[in-house]
């Protein structure tokens, strides 16, 4: 690994992270017609209350407070040094702070996100290896069928399925929420069982949708292995198949499993958003809907911002551990 | 002189006609994929003939009716004939899909060639800005979009914010496809019989990357899809248009699935889940095509 290529992708990383803060920057300043603080002082006068003419000075007022009558470009200097000290801002609805309002909801969203993508990826890239490997039983290599079928349903539509099915026909697992209301949160042993049943439906929702995806490409991973000449050899060595398979096949082939991780991790984030809001697990799913239907908007883009922000440090980890463990491959070389 | 080249060419077009159909024949997975495509955009087309699409709008009928003869897929709970509604939707969404994605294939075919053609600083701009964009989510970038404008989304501005987003995929693929070409022979071949650059790319290169131009094609239309439904199942969407990602969002809003309403929901996530898998199968026979070397093994 070159001083370059580290040089490269942290110059990468960077660019993402001013990305994702010019993003929440300027496209609310580019939507027509959109005051927040006007339009929030108008909401307030609707509940009863503000004059006309004394309103646009209220609003003036705040203007000045929050530097929202400075020109733009100082506006924008002033909000990215917000944002590197971790500043959000404060959520127009409930008046606190958005990191407040963020960290308070992020144990459960890396609880179950991080939870259910470790098992997608052991689960699924195990399964795609017995699917890919010629000598498996048949019936393992069958379930090519089932792994297509999952990868190509949305986790969040999965949930619903999953709901219909366990919660609601069948009424095994619960629906909704974090645990059980009436719980006391604690270290007990009532609290924590609580909190993983209210985990099991999303977690199973999002593992079976990833198995599926980690699966098909682990499959095609080891079908092009099994070509190469060095398991050939192995093979004509005379060396157990099983031995070929794991030491020879899977070890080479969870490479560019983790490349393929790296590439997805947005599309996963995204969609795990979408399957707290659907569960109303109290994360930042969950979080965001309720912001977007209020729209509260310094935490939608707080939430945002937090989002690409993770995915972007994530990304960086596995790509400055790759080329550690894959050392067939000189990085930093232009290619 | 010119009748022999014309019938030369006519039979040059049966013989590609006849080649199309042999590699289908071949590539049972594609076919597959394309008749289920085509299967479901001819869904709105067809349903209009048996319903009246006016009534996929809210209090048009009785609310929460039960699939029946007459509502086979019953009602909603604010009174939009569901059948109607997947008449009316379907073909919304496939738009927004296939918009988003020809803009993006077109917006990345652009970008990449030039990378991998004109190379130099060029190069380094547009692979760095790919490299950053492609890290960041579609749905959280369209989240911040469809707030901004208090949620006035239109199904064209929501296919455009998409394929702004959805170029690198594309830009990518054919930018290393461009680098190996461009060694081949016949380019060489090409510049000394005095094509210029933009010739080389266009009439050279790029019929040899048509079955990479599909496969990211089919990749932008299935990260269209995934986001665009995302947002909708947000509440973000067009709240005006019952598009698939509409009515799965309203569906949970009104929630149908605990209230056993299961006719409002399943059509819907059905329909959704079998464009996925339409374009999975496009794309695996794609890659069939265009990577040999996993086709032959399996």
């Amino acid at each position: 690994m070159t001083v370059d290529y580290v040089i490269r992708r942290i110059g990468i990383f960077l660019l993402v992270v001013w990305a994702a803060a010019s993003i929440n920057f300027f496209i609310p300043k580019l939507a027509p017609g959109q005051d927040p603080i006007l339009g929030a002082l108008l909401e307030a006068t609707q509940d009863g209350g503000l004059a006309g003419d004394a309103m646009l000075d209220i609003a003036d007022q705040y203007r000045a407070k929050y530097g929202l009558d400075q020109p733009l470009y100082i506006q924008y200097v002033r909000y990215l040094g917000d944002l590197a000290v971790l500043d959000l801002g404060v959520s127009f609805v409930s008046f606190s702070s958005v990191r407040d309002i963020i960290l308070a909801r992020l144990p459960w969203t890396i609880g179950l996100l991080g939870t259910a993508t470790l098992m997608g990826f052991i689960f699924g890239s195990f399964l795609g290896a017995f699917i890919g490997w010629p000598y498996s039983p048949r019936f393992l290599q069958k379930f090519i069928v089932p792994s297509f079928m999952f990868s190509a349903v949305p986790p969040y539509l999965m949930g619903l399925v999953l709901v219909w099915l366990l919660a609601v026909t069948f009424d095994v697992l619960p629906f909704g929420g974090g645990y059980q209301r009436g719980v006391i949160p604690g270290w007990d042993f009532e609290f924590i069982m609580s909190i993983l049943k209210h985990a099991a439906l999303p977690a199973m929702a999002l593992v079976v949708t990833d198995l599926g995806v980690r699966a098909l490409v682990m499959r095609g991973t080891i079908l092009s292995l099994f070509g190469e000449d060095y398991i050939r050899h192995a093979e004509n060595r005379g060396l157990k198949s099983w031995r070929i398979f794991t030491w020879y096949g899977v070890r080479n082939a969870l490479l560019p499993q983790l490349t393929w991780v790296a590439l997805s991790l947005g599309s996963v984030a995204g969609g795990a958003i979408v399957v707290e809001a659907v569960f109303a697990y109290p994360g930042l799913g969950t979080a965001l809907l309720a912001a977007i239907q209020g729209f509260d908007f310094p935490v939608v883009f707080g939430i945002v911002f937090l989002i690409i922000l993770s995915i972007a440090v994530m990304t960086l980890l596995l790509d400055l551990i790759y080329p550690l463990i894959d050392p067939r491959i000189a990085y930093g070389k232009k290619s | 002189m010119t009748v022999t080249v014309i019938q030369q060419r006519s039979v040059v077009a049966r013989k590609r006609l006849v080649n199309w159909m042999k590699y289908l024949a071949a590539h049972r997975m594609l076919l597959a994929g394309l008749l289920v495509i085509l299967g479901l955009a001819l869904i709105g087309p067809i349903g209009s003939f048996f319903v009246d699409v006016e009534t996929s709008r809210p209090l048009s009928e009785w609310p929460g009716e039960s699939p029946t003869l007459e509502y086979p897929l019953g009602t909603d709970t604010q009174g939009r004939n569901l059948f109607a509604v997947l008449v009316a939707g379907l073909p919304l969404t496939l738009r927004v899909a296939f918009l988003a994605g020809s803009l993006g294939l077109i917006i990345g075919t652009v970008l990449g060639f030039t990378a991998g053609y004109v190379g130099g600083v060029v190069d380094t701009v547009i692979r760095t800005a790919s490299d950053v964009l492609i890290t960041i989510p579609t749905l959280m970038v369209l989240v911040v979009v469809a707030v901004s404008i208090k949620g006035l989304l239109s199904v064209e501005m929501m296919a455009i914010a998409i394929a702004l987003l959805a170029w690198m995929g594309p830009a990518r693929v054919i930018r290393a496809q461009v680098l190996t070409l461009r060694e081949k022979g016949y380019v060489a071949v090409s510049r000394a019989s005095g094509m210029n650059d933009i010739e080389i790319m266009y009439k050279e290169l790029l019929p040899n990357m048509l079955p990479f131009l599909a496969a990211s094609f089919v990749n932008a239309v299935i990260i269209a899809v995934l986001s665009s439904v995302g947002l909708q199942a947000l509440g973000l969407g067009p709240t005006d248009a019952p598009t698939m990602g509409m009515t799965i969002h309203w569906a949970l809003e009104f929630g149908a699935v605990l209230a056993g309403m299961w006719w409002w929901w399943i059509p819907p996530l059905t329909v959704i889940v079998v464009l996925f898998m339409g374009l999975y199968l496009i794309a695996t026979g794609l890659d069939e095509i265009a990577n040999p070397r996993i086709g032959n093994s399996s």
